[in-house]
């Protein structure tokens, strides 16, 4: 009984990494098509995200607000739910974070970074946690809503930073008034990295514990798999929607404060630069994992980190990245119709485990055919 | 500005004329997603199909000097994504909605990558018709102005909505998409009704996508979508899935992009990037009042969404 234990998590380990293999010979034809070679292709993408200590810290410092904003789709995942309002999240929670910053800006610093963070978490959450309510209570499609969101959220960005919060020495980029350098977030110490990361990496830990070793993540999971059972066995499902949608915004919403606070120092234009989709990105590869979530976030980190150089020394437009991100994408979805296929992963016939295979046991662990 | 010699009165015109310009990408991409959905699957994935005709369509204007060659290329390259789409989407297990988000990316990134060297030079834009006579104000001229792309998809939504009703290919298209099994009952095969759906959907969207570059804004660059695609898809429930509504909803969408422009051109600056946030409020409004979570919309078909 533990070997198809194993093997199926082999197989969940394995096919999500043979996709990111696969988009990579993908997407090596499609360098070797537009003209570029591909093994320098790849050569670079190494060099510039994973080969050296300093360009790793620079995957480090994107892979920060990834994990982040993956968690905005990976968490409302668990209940079914598709949310894509990851970039809608994020620019509030910058917005939130930098209204607080600026109001309290004469606290101590410890004081300032604390309430930017839960300035942040209380916009972003509130934004996705409207998502889930007018999912639950208004039947509203939760993609379709919180995309819009994403389209409502920057038009607010661009008002606020064009107008009521503009500070009017941004002259070519407008943006808010900086945060004053004393409350930025510091870097860890001996590194170029900000403190995000470990946000991030605290927030994909405890998203993990809370969906897979917690009631709450347990009724969470039922409410996903079946919803009249969840509803017949008492659960409180438009409760449990609104609560996992807001922690799934205010974890986005965290992600702007990040950006803000660690790397721009305002809120401008730059907040939306495709973390939210890069996020969206992360979760499909991770399964909706947390855990998992945190290590690809610093794969799709090193993609992202890769665009300079792509441009700089093989002259591939910056949206290169962009497409190896469609590819890595569609490929993973593809690998999600591949388990249980390949023979491999298959359980063996209960005769080649255990040669006098008893009757199984009803409440054993069964044994899925698909 | 032209609306200033017509003051006040320039601003009904101007929402008037960005109702034309504006609609007619939100007609061709509604009534592709209203025909993919007809099938019953969801193509969220029209954003990048939108942004790939306009960059195939501007870039073949540009090169062969043939605009009306532009519109059949973008139309080919919606064809091109909408293979992948319809092929990947009915893979078991694969969630459709998901696949339109890494068509999204993957559609864009491809736009951007190939658009590159186009966003500078001009290409030849598609000829208008003009209706005003020669004598008119200036204004009242650049409002009537009226693009042939827009006729087509005012002939298409009818069109549509006859095939659906009275053809023996519409019956299939919506047999498959309200009760799969009682179109495989009838011999279909879900597959290929539900490609070609997505297919023909998609080479509508790459139409609509030649619209933007080629009539209005009539350039090419990386903003020049701004969510039409996806807001397709909420305009085709806003529209009941009815082709004719979709021309309802794509002007009164038109419409509601138009307004910031048009306000800021008789000087009204304060809030303009709100007003033109006013598509996106005004789908997320719409769709509060109409959804209800007592009963399913009138219209939906039976299967949209749900696994093969």
């Amino acid at each position: 009984m533990v070997t198809h234990v194993w093997r199926r998590k082999l197989e969940s380990a394995c096919l999500p990494i043979a996709a990111v293999l696969a988009s990579l010979v993908l997407f090596g034809i499609f360098c070797a098509v537009v003209g570029a070679n591909p093994f320098e292709v790849y050569g670079s993408i190494w060099k510039a995200a994973f080969g050296r200590w300093t360009s790793f810290q620079n995957t480090l410092i994107r892979a920060a607000p990834l994990m982040l904003s993956a968690l905005c789709t990976a968490l409302p995942a668990r209940l079914g739910l598709v949310i894509i309002g990851n970039e809608g999240a994020l620019v509030v929670g910058g917005i939130g974070a930098v209204a607080l910053g600026l109001g309290i800006s004469t606290a101590p610093p410890l004081v300032v970074q604390i309430g930017m963070a839960i300035a942040a978490m209380v916009a972003g959450g509130l934004w996705i946690g409207a998502v889930g309510a007018l999912r639950h209570y208004r039947a509203v499609n939760e993609t379709i809503s919180s995309l819009l969101l994403n389209y409502i959220a920057i038009a607010l960005l661009n008002h606020l930073v064009g107008g009521p919060m503009r500070d009017p020495s941004s002259l070519n980029k407008p943006a808010t008034y900086p945060i004053a350098a004393v409350n930025m977030l510091q870097s860890i110490p001996g590194t170029r990295v900000h403190w995000g990361l470990v946000y991030g990496l605290v927030a994909c830990v405890i998203a993990y514990f809370l969906i897979q070793r917690t009631t709450f993540g347990f009724a969470a999971r039922t409410a996903g798999g079946n919803i009249r059972a969840a509803r017949i066995a008492g659960l409180p499902v438009g409760k449990l929607t609104v609560a996992i949608c807001f922690l799934a915004g205010s974890c986005a919403g965290l992600a702007g404060m990040v950006e803000v606070a660690a790397v721009h120092g305002t809120a401008n234009e730059s907040l939306n630069a495709g973390y939210g989709y890069g996020g969206i990105l992360v979760a499909f590869i991770a399964r909706h994992n947390p855990l998992a979530a945190a290590l690809v976030s610093v794969l799709v980190g090193g993609i992202l980190a890769s665009g300079g150089i792509l441009q700089r020394t093989h002259g591939l437009p910056d949206a290169t990245v962009l497409v190896f991100q469609g590819l890595v994408f569609l490929v993973v979805l593809y690998s999600e119709s591949l388990y249980g296929k390949l023979p491999f992963f298959r359980e063996k016939p209960a005769a080649m485990v255990a040669p006098p295979a008893p009757p199984p046991s009803p409440g054993q662990e069964p044994v899925v055919v698909s | 500005m032209a609306a200033e010699a017509l003051g006040w009165w320039g601003v009904p015109l101007a929402i008037a004329a960005g109702t034309m310009r504006g609609g007619t990408p939100f007609l061709f991409v509604s009534l592709g997603e209203c025909l993919t959905e007809k099938s019953g699957k969801i193509n969220l994935g029209l954003e990048g199909t939108l942004l790939m005709g306009a960059m195939s369509a501007y870039a073949i204007s540009y090169l062969t000097g043939s605009p009306w060659l532009g519109v059949l290329v973008a139309g080919i390259a919606g064809v091109f994504l909408g293979l992948i789409h319809g092929w990947l989407s009915q893979q078991p297990r694969v969630n459709d909605v998901a696949v339109g988000i890494a068509m999204i990316v993957f559609g864009s990134g491809l736009a951007f990558f190939l658009g590159k060297p186009f966003i500078q030079p001009s290409a030849p834009q598609l000829a208008t018709i003009n209706l005003a006579a020669a004598g008119a104000p200036p204004a009242l001229q650049s409002a009537l102005q009226i693009s042939p792309l827009f006729l087509l998809g005012v002939a298409i939504a009818p069109f549509l909505h006859w095939f659906f009703k009275s053809t023996r290919w519409g019956l299939f298209i919506r047999a498959v998409g309200d009760s799969p099994d009682a179109a495989r009952a009838m011999g279909l095969s879900i597959f290929n009704v539900r490609m070609l759906s997505v297919v023909a959907g998609s080479f509508l969207a790459g139409i609509g996508g030649a619209s933007l570059s080629l009539y209005y804004p009539g350039v090419w660059t990386e903003r020049i979508s701004s969510g039409q695609g996806l807001m397709a898809v909420a305009l085709v429930i806003f529209a009941r899935w009815n082709p004719i509504q979709c021309l309802w909803a794509s002007l009164l969408f038109g419409g509601a992009q138009a307004l910031g422009p048009a306000l800021q051109s008789v000087g009204i600056e304060q809030g303009y990037y709100l007003f033109n946030a006013a598509p996106y409020i005004l789908t997320l409004i719409i769709m509060i009042i109409t959804c209800s979570p007592k009963r399913t919309l009138t219209g939906v078909p039976g299967a949209l969404g749900t696994d093969n």
